[in-house]
């Protein structure tokens, strides 16, 4: 399925990451957007303010981010695709009611245009210390998808990825951007409708007789209705049996939490994206995501011109986390250097992945700016010795 | 429930087969789900079209007994999942139905906003003055001087009236009952639901197992003797002059029946003043489409 022409501002644009993702929620189909304002996130809000009602799209500004979050899962039962954006004091808040959108198993969107933490941290400056909150923020036991964009033109992609993961696997989807990602302009090129693949709900053709709200399909993915259908469903946050009713017991627990984990485990393969620069015969492999990735490449640049055999990995995908691809290199490496902007947080999955076989450096920065590209090159002098 | 040939009116609303229910012997909340299921029967709504959203507690286990699109939400998120699932789908009769210490304590900053806005929702609260799935902790709407597990010693808080509380931030219909007052409450819950904007049902409810029997109140049956006696219908009533005290006299009635535009009507207007032709409604676009579609197969 293609989006609605109609709504597409096709053709080339001059676009902050903020504004390129309203602008792919629009094409994505996303037509409810329940925000609350928190920096630097905040441009995502207003531009959808401003778009959705002529695009059959409804913003409202809500009285909290727990608020934004339950109506964004309020309005996927409504049946309308939806989203909310935030930053790391709501991405907190945000939590509990992701966790119950990881439970009823809705289709959303949530981007987090990360700023420097903990607690009120940098709010206009740039972090990446949340994406192992991105990964294991709510309580409890789940898998959930996020992506990371490095540029305005990725942005407006993801986004649109986003919504199709989220809708093929019924689970929350994670839009992990940065504050530089997210403020830096560029140039956004936006498609004609034929170019783009839409991944629609998948709305069950059961009869309400038949249909129950939790019968994992072959890929472990339920059928889903909408309110107002004549489905007459439950659905709840408790542990729940297929026909969605509350099971408080030890075998419904186990019927139902390995699964929310194992669909994203087992369909991995198809929600992992990586761009992979000269990996193939490299002694080191710069592991890195959003505009690290892109400060990085200056440092590569600068070995592969001393002659260093040096490739870049680049996780498009952050969770589920691609440990296979990174364990299979581990054999041929000598070592990986992962910068990021927090103390250590991607880094020490690598370090699991690679279990060994090849060191891990991590070059940290605390939050507020992008790494010195020296400190970059320093590690892969130091792993490559 | 039972299969006999003169079953409840509300029969065919409920989920029998999750029947028994979790509720104690004497709880109100039975009671209020009862008068629900009638006041839809006489509401006449396509049911098919009313959604139930409840959040934690007691009465948040009310949205798994309805045999209707019901959401069983996080502990005081029951009205901005609705406020989404409205503005979603305008079509829908959003109900949320829910406790006071889920919709007035951790819920309390929706509640006011969700009035605030005038959102399309009818909110019934029953009130059993604590948190009674927890093991009856105090809670806002406990009266000063009754004691809880966290207040051994008596209250010591000021609580909150819910129907001042509701029409101060501006409900446009504000009712109390109790599980006594049951045609009463029956058709306050059907007024309420034809109402178009926030809509605040307040049932007062004993909790036997917890509130009533730790303060000497007797059981659910003394309660109800209770409510016979020490009620005053106040219609139209100053919601400003309705506190509830412990032991003291319980005003119940209608206090606010107004009519003002919704959170719906205000975006529909405002929009079309700003963009004309250019607004395009949620459910008017998938209108449109479907009758393009229409046009298409024909």
């Amino acid at each position: 399925m293609h989006p609605d022409p109609a709504v597409m501002l096709t053709g080339a644009h001059y676009l902050d990451g903020d504004h390129a993702c309203a602008e792919g929620a629009v094409v994505a189909g996303c037509r409810f957007f329940a925000g609350y304002p928190i920096t630097p996130s905040t441009e995502i809000a207003e531009r959808v303010a401003r778009r959705f009602p002529k695009v059959g799209g409804v913003f409202i500004q809500m009285e909290d981010e727990m608020a934004a979050m339950a109506a964004v899962l309020g309005a996927v039962w409504g049946g309308a695709k939806a989203m909310t954006c935030t930053s790391g004091p709501g991405f907190s808040l945000m939590m509990e009611n992701l966790g119950l959108g990881v439970m009823m198993e809705v289709p959303c969107v949530l981007v987090n245009v990360q700023r420097g933490g903990p607690s009120t941290g940098l709010p206009t400056m740039v972090g990446q210390a949340d994406v192992m909150q991105a990964r294991w923020g709510s309580h409890g036991d789940y898998a959930i998808i996020a992506l990371s964009p490095n540029s305005p033109q990725e942005t407006f992609d993801l986004t649109i990825d986003a919504f199709n993961l989220s809708e093929r696997y019924r689970v929350p989807t994670l839009l992990m951007m940065d504050e530089c990602v997210g403020h830096m302009t560029e140039k956004v090129v936006v498609p004609t409708c034929d170019q783009i693949d839409l991944v629609p709900r998948r709305m069950t053709a059961l009869s309400p007789e038949e249909y129950r709200p939790y019968r994992p399909g072959p890929d472990l993915v339920p059928e889903m209705v909408a309110a107002g259908q004549g489905y007459r469903i439950h659905t709840t946050g408790l542990t729940h049996d297929e026909r969605g009713y509350p099971a408080m017991t030890a075998a419904a627990q186990e019927a139902l939490v390995p699964r929310l984990i194992e669909k994203i485990r087992r369909n991995a393969p198809d929600i992992i994206r990586l761009e992979e620069t000269d990996v193939e015969g490299a002694e080191v492999v710069v592991v890195s995501y959003g505009i690290t990735s892109r400060v990085a490449r200056a440092a590569v640049q600068q070995a592969r011109a001393e002659g260093r055999a040096v490739g870049e990995l680049r996780l498009i995908t952050l969770w589920p986390f691609p440990e296979a691809r990174i364990a299979e290199l581990a054999k041929s490496v000598r070592g990986f250097v992962v910068p990021e902007i927090n103390l250590g947080q991607i880094a020490l999955e690598v370090e699991r992945a690679a279990s060994g076989r090849a060191r891990t450096i991590h070059v940290p920065h605390a939050g507020g700016w992008v790494h010195d590209p020296k400190k970059i090159h320093a590690a892969i002098v130091e792993v490559n010795g | 429930m039972s299969n006999a040939p003169h079953g409840h009116p509300g029969e065919a609303m409920l989920r029998s087969e999750r029947l028994p229910h979790i509720w104690c012997p004497e709880c109100g909340i039975g009671t209020a789900l009862s008068c629900f299921t009638e006041a839809l029967v006489g509401s006449k709504l396509d049911l098919d079209k009313v959604a139930v959203v409840s959040g934690i507690g007691c009465t948040g286990r009310v949205a798994g007994y309805v045999r209707l699109d019901s959401f069983h939400t996080t502990h005081g998120r029951a009205i901005p999942f609705a406020t989404g699932l409205k503005l979603g789908n305008p079509k829908l009769k959003v109900v949320v139905f829910s406790g006071d210490g889920d919709l007035i304590s951790i819920g309390g900053n929706h509640f006011i906003h969700a009035a605030r806005r005038n959102v399309d929702l009818t909110v019934i609260c029953v009130n059993n003055f604590n948190y009674a799935m927890t093991g009856g902790q105090v809670a806002p709407t406990t009266p000063l001087g009754a004691v809880s597990p966290t207040t051994p010693y008596g209250t010591f808080e000021h609580p909150f009236s819910l129907p001042a509380l509701a029409a101060s931030c501006g409900a446009v219909y504000v009712a109390r009952w109790t599980t006594l007052h049951v045609r009463q409450l029956i058709r306050s819950m059907e007024t309420a639901l034809a109402k178009r904007g926030f809509a605040f049902v307040e049932v007062i409810s004993p909790c036997p197992t917890l509130y009533t029997r730790r303060n000497k109140l007797g059981s659910g049956l003394d309660w109800m003797r209770m409510l016979r006696d020490k009620t005053d219908v106040r219609n139209g009533a100053d919601p400003r002059t309705v506190d509830i005290s412990f032991g003291g006299r319980i005003a119940i009635g209608t206090f606010v029946d107004i009519e003002k535009p919704t959170l719906q009507d205000r975006i529909d207007e405002s929009m079309k003043a700003a963009l004309g032709e250019e607004y395009l409604r949620i459910d008017a676009a998938e209108t449109d489409r479907s009758e393009q579609r229409a046009l298409q197969e024909q």
